[in-house]
């Protein structure tokens, strides 16, 4: 396949970034999106040029790096999956492929493709954990769990931090992240111990690390790579609304970071 | 205040607010309709009257001018966070499947709320200032707010722009009660879908029934001589 990309390209964090215009050709239908980037790459590295930087890490669609918004959507044009399972025979001979980095004030570029998500980081940091005593090994089984509890938190469990959800989103909400956190924690005994604090606390350091607010438009399931659906996102609502309603007086854990 | 409170209590509040405000509309819809009744808008004057003199609809209606502001306000605030967590747009405009309506809600809202001032001043300041005829059912004095209506809605002009503020009002709509239960944190796989088609018969229905009303009138209806 011959192709026409238009990358965004910005040396680093502070300067403007622009798109350039590749062309490349005899790329196989049976390789993947990422393998196709190495291929520009080592074509610019034999003319003396900057490669395209990109991050990438597992390329088997587990580790979330694989950050690209390639025509108007995260992860490319295919359904649940990663830009590293991106096969390119989803593309014809001869597009135009625009590939650009997460958008998001939360997210700032780094360098050509690569953003930084340490906003990600400091949500999980602010309430994303079950704290555990150490001891002995507890007996697996020693606390019962219903199996539909068991399955959707391990659906919510899939989330891999991509930003995908961030990226789709027109109001570059992290709600959909936030929701799958809170809720494979909130679904499980370990986790309900933690429960309001956790809701509460996470919902607060997203506020503060501006992302935008959900306005329940639904491009974040669709473009999410591990399928994660809006119910998540309606338990974070009832998590946080029980939280707040129902805390003690004086027991509140202050939530909101204001714009 | 609108700021300090969290991503979440604000949509929780918004929500609040616009299922208040589609509560509202039913009851206005109902009211209005009754303005077609071939009666000389006996029926409809009688209805109004009461509107506008029972007590505990004139105290509601704090809680509806309420309900609009709050609405708006919050509305406002949180669009302008959601344009701030995005300074730089995409080359190519995000393409993601979704509700197309949802995308717009703050320019049907805007829109929505611009030709609402246009309207109050139509009908609600006309009636509160006084500025209008009377009529005379067995005795008792009526305004004659059904001669109102049918003198506006006589004017192309204003029937088309009421048609078009009811479609923007519809497309409003059909993102509004599906989502105001979404963020109030019901979602549940087995009433959601159902929960989708309500949204739309809602939007269907307020949109029909209100627009089914200067339609009527332009078309079938002569001035009272
Ligand atoms: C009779 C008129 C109106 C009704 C019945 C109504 C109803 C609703 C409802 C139920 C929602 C969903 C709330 C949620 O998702 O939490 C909504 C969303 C919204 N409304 Fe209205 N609304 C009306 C007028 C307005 C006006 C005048 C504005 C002007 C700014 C406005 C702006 C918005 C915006 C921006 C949203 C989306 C906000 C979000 O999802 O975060 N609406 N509306
Ligand atoms: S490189 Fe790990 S998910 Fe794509």
């Amino acid at each position: 396949m011959d192709l026409t990309l238009k990358i965004w390209r910005q040396p680093n964090a502070s300067s403007k970034g622009k798109f350039v215009t590749y062309k490349i050709k005899d790329i196989s239908p049976g390789s993947s999106f990422l393998e196709m980037m190495d291929e520009l790459n080592e074509s610019l590295v034999t003319k003396g040029d900057e490669p395209v930087a990109f991050d990438h890490d597992c390329r088997e669609g587990i580790c979330g790096t694989c950050s690209m918004f390639i025509n108007g959507r995260p992860h490319g044009p295919d359904t649940g999956v990663t830009t590293c399972q991106l096969h390119m025979r989803k593309f014809k001979d001869g597009d135009t492929i625009v590939i650009e980095p997460w958008r998001a004030r939360a997210f700032p570029v780094l360098k050509d493709l690569i953003v930084d998500r340490t906003a990600f980081d400091k949500i999980v940091q602010a309430g994303g954990y079950v704290s555990v005593n150490t001891g002995g090994v507890p007996d697996g089984n020693a606390i019962p769990i219903p199996k539909v509890d068991a399955e959707l938190a391990m659906d919510a469990a899939a989330c891999i931090s991509c930003g995908a959800c961030v990226a789709a989103c027109k109001n570059a909400s992290a709600m959909l992240f936030v929701g799958a956190f809170v809720s494979k924690f909130a679904l499980l005994p370990q986790g309900r111990i933690e429960a309001h604090e956790r809701v509460q606390k996470m919902v607060a350091e997203m506020d503060r690390q501006g992302f935008g607010n959900c306005t329940n438009t639904g491009a974040c399931e669709a473009e999410c790579p591990k399928l994660i659906t809006l119910e998540n996102i309606a338990r974070l609502n009832r998590e946080f609304l029980a939280a707040k309603l129902g805390a003690r007086k004086g027991e509140n854990v202050r939530g909101g970071g204001g714009i | 205040m609108a700021l300090k409170y969290s991503s979440i209590t604000k949509k929780v509040i918004m929500s609040l607010a616009g299922l208040f405000l589609i509560a509202f509309l039913f009851v206005h819809m109902t009211v209005n309709l009754l303005v077609l009744i071939n009666d000389n808008g006996e029926t409809f004057n009688k209805a109004a009257h009461f509107m506008v003199s029972n007590p505990i609809i004139q105290f509601m209606q704090i809680f509806l001018f309420g309900g609009f502001i709050i609405h708006i306000i919050m509305g406002i605030v949180l669009q302008i966070q959601n344009w701030k967590a995005r300074p730089k747009r995409y080359k190519v405009a995000p393409y993601s499947e979704m509700s197309p309506f949802s995308k717009f809600m703050i320019h049907t809202g805007m829109l929505i709320f611009l030709v609402l001032i246009y309207h109050l001043y139509n009908f609600f300041f006309q009636a509160k200032t006084g500025n209008i005829e009377h009529v005379v059912y067995n005795g008792t004095e009526y305004e004659d707010m059904a001669k109102l209506v049918l003198v506006k809605f006589r004017q192309l002009p204003h029937t088309i722009i009421y048609i078009i503020w009811l479609l923007l009002l519809g497309f409003h709509l059909d993102h509004a009660f599906h989502s105001g239960l979404q963020s109030l944190g019901f979602n549940h796989n087995k009433y959601t879908p159902t929960v989708f088609i309500i949204s739309r018969i809602i939007a269907i229905v307020l949109t029909v029934g209100f627009i089914t009303i200067p339609v009527v009138i332009y078309f079938y209806r002569q001035l009272p001589v």
